[in-house]
C-alpha cells in the first residue's frame, strides 16, 4: 500500500501525463475543429444577425423598431411573458416542494408529466389548445356564446406561452430542493414557525439563485415562442402578432432590415440571459456546495 | 389546518397544498388539453385516422422530418462530444467564451435562429456566397433543414456530456495507460464506454427535439420539402382538423416514446456515474 503511494508520488507527475493528456497536435486538431464548428453554427450567425440589422445604418434599424405594429408586438410579447412566467413560477416552486420534500406513490409518474410540455412539439401544442377553444372546439360553441374570443385573441397566446413554458422553474428547482433534503425546515418547525414562515425563511433563501435561474429560462422562452404562438395568434397586424411573429411577418414582406433590427433586439436579450446565467450557474453551485455541507450553519440570515 | 401533522416533525406542512395545487395546475394546462387532442381524434374510425396518417402526403414530411432530425442529431453527438471534450479537457484562450456560447441555441428564440440561418446561407449571404462557388446550396434546400436541426441541437449532447467528463477519474485512464494502453485504446475502450449513456442521452434529446421544431426551420426550408409541423400548419390553415388532429397524434406518440427512452437512458447514465 505504502509503495503504490510512493510511487503514484515519486512518479506521479510524469505518468499521468503521458496516461491521461492527449498530444499536443490532437489537442489542436480537436480544439480547431470545435472552433470552427462554433463559428459557423454559433459567432457567425450572432453576427449576421447584427450585420443585416445595421445594413442601412443605425437610424434605419433603430427607426424601424419604433413602427406601431412592431411596438404593439413588443407589448404582447411582454404581456404574454409576464402572465406565463409568474404563474409558472408559483407552479414551479409547488411542484417542486411536493417532489423534494414528499414520497408518495406515483411520484416518477409526476415528475414525467412534468417535463411532458418539452417534448411536445410546439405546432401540436397550437392545435390542442384550437381544438378546445377554436369556434369548432370543446368549448368554442359555448364560449361564441358570452362573446368571448380565446383562439386568434390574446388569450389564446398566454395560454399557448403557458403551456410551452411550463417545466423550466419546477425542472430547475426539483433537483436543487432534493439535494438539499428538509433537515432544516424540519429544525425551523421545531422550534415553533409555521409553514409559511418556515417557507419564506428558510426554504426560499436557500433556492433563491436556483429559483431565478429557472424564471430566466422560463422568460427567454416565453419571449422567443414561435411555433405554438403562431397557431393560435391568426396573425392580425397590430394586435395578435407577438415579437418573433413580427419577425416573420417582415421577412416575408422581405423588409430585411427590420425584420434582423427586431432579431437583433431579441439576440441581446439572449446574450443578456446568457450572461445571467452564466453568472447564477456560479451562485446555484455554490448552494448546492453548501447544501451537501449542510452541517455547516449558512452564514447569511 | 395541519397542524397535527406538522407537530409530529417527520412529515413536513403543505403535502395536500402542494399537491392539489400542483395536480390542479398540471391537469388544466398539460393533461386535458392533451387529452381532448386524443379524444377529438378517436370521433375518427380506425381506417380514417390510417388513411390520413399514412397518406402520401403525411409519409413524405415523416420521412422529411425523422430524416433530417437524425442526421442532425448524428452531426450533433459527434461533434457535442468534441465540444465537451475540448472544454472540460483542455485550457485554451477562449475557453469560457465558448462554454458559455454552448447555450447560446437555448437563449436565442428560435426565429431569430431560423432567419439569421437562412439569410447567412442563401447564396447573397456570408457563407452561402462562397458555398455556391463549389456549387452547394444549403438555404432552401434539405440541407438548410439540417443546419437549423444542428444550431437547435448542440447544447443537448455538450450539456449531457459535461459533467459525466467532469466527474471521469484520471486514474482509470492512467491505470490503462501504465498497463501499456495507447491513448487511442484507453479512449475507446476506457473512456468512450462511459461516455456512452450521456452521448446516447444527448442525442435523443437533441433528436426529440429536431422532430417537433417548427420556429426556425420554416425560415430555412423548401418548399418543395415540408416537415410534419409544417403539414399540421397546412391542415389546420384549410380548417381540416381531422387531418391535422391525426398527424399530430402520430407525432405525440412518438414524443411519448422519445422521453420515456431519455428517462431510461438517464436512470442507465446515473448508475454509471455512482
Amino acid at each position: 500500500m505504502a509503495g503504490t503511494t510512493q510511487k503514484r508520488w515519486t512518479s506521479g507527475n510524469a505518468k499521468s501525463r503521458r496516461g491521461t493528456e492527449d498530444p499536443w497536435y490532437i489537442r489542436w486538431i480537436l480544439i480547431g475543429i470545435a472552433g470552427f464548428f462554433a463559428g459557423v453554427f454559433l459567432v457567425l450567425p450572432l453576427a449576421n444577425v447584427f450585420g443585416q440589422a445595421f445594413a442601412k445604418g443605425w437610424q434605419a434599424a433603430f427607426g424601424s423598431l419604433a413602427d406601431p405594429d412592431t411596438i404593439a408586438a413588443t407589448k404582447l410579447t411582454a404581456l404574454a411573458t409576464l402572465v406565463s412566467v409568474p404563474l409558472n413560477t408559483v407552479f414551479g416552486v409547488a411542484a417542486a416542494w411536493l417532489i423534494a420534500k414528499f414520497e408518495f406513490r406515483g411520484k416518477a409518474i409526476l415528475t414525467t408529466l412534468i417535463d411532458l410540455p418539452f417534448s411536445v412539439s410546439p405546432v401540436v401544442t397550437g392545435l390542442v389548445y384550437v381544438l378546445l377553444f377554436g369556434l369548432r372546439g370543446y368549448f368554442g360553441p359555448w364560449l361564441d356564446q358570452y362573446d368571448i374570443q380565446i383562439i386568434f385573441a390574446v388569450p389564446g397566446i398566454v395560454l399557448a406561452t403557458i403551456f410551452v413554458t411550463f417545466p423550466f422553474v419546477a425542472r430547475e428547482l426539483i433537483p436543487l430542493m432534493q439535494a438539499q433534503g428538509s433537515d432544516q425546515e424540519q429544525a425551523a418547525l421545531t422550534l415553533g414557525a409555521t409553514g409559511w414562515q418556515t417557507f419564506w425563511h428558510v426554504t426560499l433563501p436557500s433556492i433563491k439563485w436556483g429559483l431565478l435561474y429557472g424564471v430566466i429560462l422560463c422568460t427567454a422562452r416565453a419571449v422567443g415562442e414561435f411555433g405554438a404562438v403562431s397557431v393560435v395568434s391568426g396573425h392580425i397586424t397590430g394586435v395578435t402578432d407577438t415579437l418573433p411573429l413580427r419577425i416573420e411577418k417582415l421577412d416575408k414582406e422581405y423588409n430585411s432590415v427590420a425584420a434582423f433590427s427586431i432579431a437583433a433586439l431579441l439576440a441581446v436579450l439572449a446574450l443578456l440571459t446568457l450572461g445571467l446565467k452564466t453568472w447564477l450557474e456560479h451562485r446555484q453551485q455554490r448552494e448546492l456546495d453548501l447544501a451537501q455541507t449542510s452541517s455547516d450553519s449558512p452564514d447569511e440570515h | 389546518m395541519s397542524s397535527a401533522r406538522s407537530k409530529s416533525f417527520q412529515i413536513l406542512p403543505g403535502f395536500g397544498l402542494s399537491l392539489g395545487y400542483t395536480l390542479t395546475y398540471l391537469s388544466l394546462i398539460v393533461l386535458i388539453p392533451l387529452a381532448a387532442l386524443f379524444l377529438r381524434t378517436s370521433e375518427l374510425s380506425w381506417a380514417q385516422f390510417l388513411k390520413i396518417a399514412t397518406s402520401e402526403r403525411a409519409i413524405a414530411s415523416y420521412r422529411v422530418t425523422f430524416g433530417c432530425a437524425f442526421i442532425a442529431a448524428v452531426i450533433n453527438a459527434v461533434m457535442g462530444t468534441l465540444l465537451a471534450w475540448v472544454i472540460v479537457r483542455y485550457r485554451f484562450p477562449g475557453r469560457k467564451i465558448l462554454d458559455g456560447l454552448i447555450d447560446f441555441p437555448f437563449a436565442l428564440p428560435t426565429a431569430v435562429a431560423g432567419l439569421t440561418l437562412a439569410n447567412l446561407f442563401a447564396t447573397t449571404g456570408w457563407l452561402g456566397r462562397w458555398l455556391d462557388l463549389v456549387g452547394i446550396q444549403v438555404a432552401y434546400t434539405q440541407s438548410g433543414i439540417i443546419v437549423a436541426l444542428i444550431f437547435i441541437g448542440i447544447p443537448f449532447v455538450v450539456r449531457s456530456l459535461q459533467p459525466v467528463l467532469e466527474d471521469i477519474d484520471l486514474e482509470v485512464e492512467e491505470a490503462a495507460a501504465s498497463l501499456g494502453a495507447s491513448r487511442f485504446t484507453t479512449f475507446t475502450r476506457v473512456i468512450f464506454p462511459t461516455l456512452l449513456p450521456a452521448i446516447l442521452t444527448g442525442f435523443s434529446l437533441a433528436f426529440a427535439r429536431a422532430i417537433g421544431e417548427y420556429g426556425s426551420v420554416i425560415f430555412i426550408a423548401p418548399k418543395r420539402a415540408e416537415i410534419t409541423p409544417m403539414l399540421i400548419w397546412y391542415r389546420l390553415e384549410e380548417f381540416d382538423y381531422p387531418g391535422a388532429m391525426a398527424i399530430a397524434v402520430v407525432m405525440l406518440v412518438i414524443s411519448f416514446f422519445l422521453l420515456i427512452t431519455v428517462n431510461l437512458l438517464e436512470r442507465w447514465a446515473s448508475r454509471f456515474q455512482r
